[in-house]
């Protein structure tokens, strides 16, 4: 297998998945006791594409995200503590409870962030890179999007300004069969997105996005691309989101087949059968419960972290100075 | 001092502060090999480089976004769109995107950009290339919004709003760019948020921004001459706004006209009424007098819309009525 990680890689790329599993188990769990605010978009069954695709970038690589982040933020380094403080609104968080679960940014880890206007990630991302080139800074933009957001008009105008100007950025499709309720077959009359690649001049890669080691491998080459100055990649990565849209989501417009069938193929699963003759299944295990207990430290630390206290926002621009 | 037009004045404060600042940098449609519809960015290509002056695809919505971004990540953009007309695709990067980060990602990133725009009407370029929107803009919190009404503020502003930490809109006039004027020499700054006193007067207040100076100044001479002393107020700044500018001139012609390019309903003169009905309520002698478009499209035929414009003989009429 070409560029193959090291082990060490692979295990702390099922250790962050499994991470972001607990993570959202727990957020459904709390919403279920009513201690959520507002919707809550869990990523459960898409952890791979999220894990594989960051774990190709340096700390300095920024990543644009959606309102589906949680495998972003946790595979671009931040803390589950300080995430899930974000997520309860509590000052400890990342963004001092300001932003809430959709919209965490973390600029010292280049998360600059997440976002819930759907498409807004890909500008954003293609933006950075014109940014990093205009100065010569080597970083590239990773921007996710989902098979919803490739139908926008900006998904369209970035994609081209990216080739035109060869641009270091990464297109990371999360295909994942839904926006919010309607079927990507509702949306556009193509099962692969990844063929409008070649429209716009960009080379453009389909892996399994429940493979987080083919992600990787995917995701690594286009950073590289982008890096020596190559310009951008679209990496389409096939998956399924197997929890609803949301926390708020009533149900009854996916297969019930389909989504047993995707079950089987779980990307944790997948990286434990990967992995299982290598590092051995007692290792692993340890790692799932090792990640497990963090999540719940995390959870508890963040419950019982303070609010924090309204105050008029002086920002530096006086917003209010003739009220 | 050196004679500009307001173009040539844009252009000066655009290279001065790409020459001083290697992070600067412009892009839009058909700004480089063109050098702007408008000119205003004439030569700089030559002078700075493709890198760095850059035509761009017609993409605002992604454009605006994009210089939202890149100024997070260390740059200083200058885009251009180039009919205000054209801001409504580019809402959602000021709405959703610029206004909203300072804040929820509690003072983590900063946003250092312009964007260039012209508006309004005279110019007989119809209903979608005629309009000034800027209620539409100011009424975003996040921003600063400003539009000058000459060559000299249109340098020293733009120097401003391009070394600011915030983003800044910046809103200038289709029938301004060839106005010639005395413009200071050397590094001429403008500071954001302050109003100008263009002419003193003392029977009644006519405030405005950008070619509506221009048409207040030509006011207050129909005005002289039936024996009313009209002060002229440029207020340069749409957001943040020189309060104490308008007190003190209120304070002290207890007449107050406000003039704004944009529609009527919900627009920028009634924000002006409202801010001096707030704040100077007992200073006045007569209930604040408002001139703007009327709610309707831009005509296109010269007659319909010279109808519809706000212009000097509105203003002064407004004034008499003020005083009535």
């Amino acid at each position: 297998m070409s560029n193959l990680p090291s082990l060490e890689l692979r295990l702390e790329m099922h250790r962050r998945m499994i991470l972001t599993r607990r993570l959202e188990e727990s957020l459904g769990e709390l919403h279920k006791a009513g201690k959520t605010r507002g919707p809550i978009h869990r990523c459960d069954g898409q952890e791979a594409i999220g894990i594989g695709a960051t774990a190709a970038l340096t700390r300095t690589d920024c990543v644009t995200s959606t309102h589906r982040g949680h495998a972003h933020y946790i595979g671009k380094g931040l803390e589950p503590r300080r995430i899930m403080a974000e997520i309860m609104g509590r000052e400890t968080g990342y963004c001092r409870g300001r932003a809430g679960h959709m919209l965490v940014a973390d600029a010292t880890r280049g998360l600059i962030g997440g976002n819930a206007i759907v498409g807004a990630s890909i500008p954003a991302a293609t933006g950075m890179a014109l940014s990093f080139q205009i100065q010569g800074r080597k970083d590239v933009a990773m921007c996710f999007f989902g098979d919803g957001a490739a139908q926008t008009g900006i998904c369209h105008e970035s994609m081209n300004i990216a080739a035109l100007w060869k641009l270091p950025v990464v297109f990371m499709l999360e295909h994942n069969h839904y926006g919010l309720t309607a079927h990507h077959s509702a949306q556009s009359s193509i099962e692969d997105l990844s063929v409008r690649g070649a429209g716009y001049g960009i080379p453009s890669v389909m892996v399994d996005g429940n493979d987080v080691l083919a992600v990787y491998q995917a995701a690594a080459q286009a950073v590289e691309r982008a890096r020596a100055g190559g310009g951008p990649t679209l990496i389409e990565a096939k998956t399924y989101r197997v929890e609803g849209f949301s926390t708020s989501d009533m149900g009854g417009y996916q297969d019930a087949q389909e989504i047993a069938r995707w079950r089987e193929r779980d990307p944790i699963r997948v990286s434990f059968e990967q992995l299982k003759k290598e590092a051995g299944e007692a290792r692993l295990l340890e790692i799932d419960r090792q990640a497990t207990e963090d999540i719940r430290h995390a959870v508890d630390t963040a419950l019982s972290d303070p609010y924090p206290e309204f105050e008029v926002f002086a920002g530096s621009l006086a917003y209010s100075e003739v009220c | 001092m050196a004679l500009m037009r307001y173009a040539e004045a844009l252009n000066a404060a655009l290279r001065e502060e790409m020459a001083r600042d290697p992070n600067v940098f412009l892009f839009g449609e058909d700004i480089a090999t063109y050098g702007g519809v408008f000119k205003v960015t004439k030569g700089l290509l030559e002078e700075f480089g493709a890198a760095r002056v850059r035509d761009t695809p017609i993409s605002e919505q992604t454009l605006a976004a994009m210089a939202v971004s890149a100024a997070m990540t260390g740059t200083r953009p200058v885009l251009e769109i180039m009919y205000a007309d054209f801001m409504p695709l580019v809402l959602d990067a000021l709405i959703n995107q610029a206004s909203v980060y300072e804040y929820i990602w509690a003072g983590q990133v900063q946003m250092p950009f312009v964007l260039r725009t012209q508006g309004g009407g005279g110019a007989g370029a119809g209903a979608q290339h005629s309009k000034s929107l800027d209620a539409l803009i100011a009424h975003i919190p996040g921003l600063k919004v400003v539009a000058p009404a000459n060559p000299a503020d249109a340098k020293g502003l733009l120097k401003a709003a391009i070394r600011d930490a915030q983003p800044v809109v910046f809103l200038e006039h289709k029938l301004l760019y060839n106005m010639r004027d005395e413009v200071p020499d050397g590094d001429y700054v403008v500071e954001i948020g302050k109003a100008r006193c263009v002419r003193e007067g003392g029977d009644v207040s006519l405030f405005a921004t950008s070619r509506m100076v221009v048409e207040c100044l030509k006011a207050a001479e129909l005005l002289a001459a039936e024996g009313v002393s009209a002060e002229v107020i440029d207020l340069r700044s749409l957001r943040p706004l020189d309060l104490n500018a308008i007190k003190r001139s209120v304070a002290k012609t207890h007449h107050a006209v406000v003039v704004n390019e944009g529609w009527r309903f919900c627009g920028y003169a009634a924000e002006l009424s409202a801010t001096i009905m707030d704040h100077a309520f007992d200073e006045l002698d007569a209930p604040v007098q408002r001139v703007a478009m009327p709610d309707m499209a831009v005509p296109y035929s010269e007659p319909l819309e010279m109808a519809v414009l706000p212009n000097a003989q509105k203003i002064a009429a407004a004034a008499r009525k003020a005083l009535a």
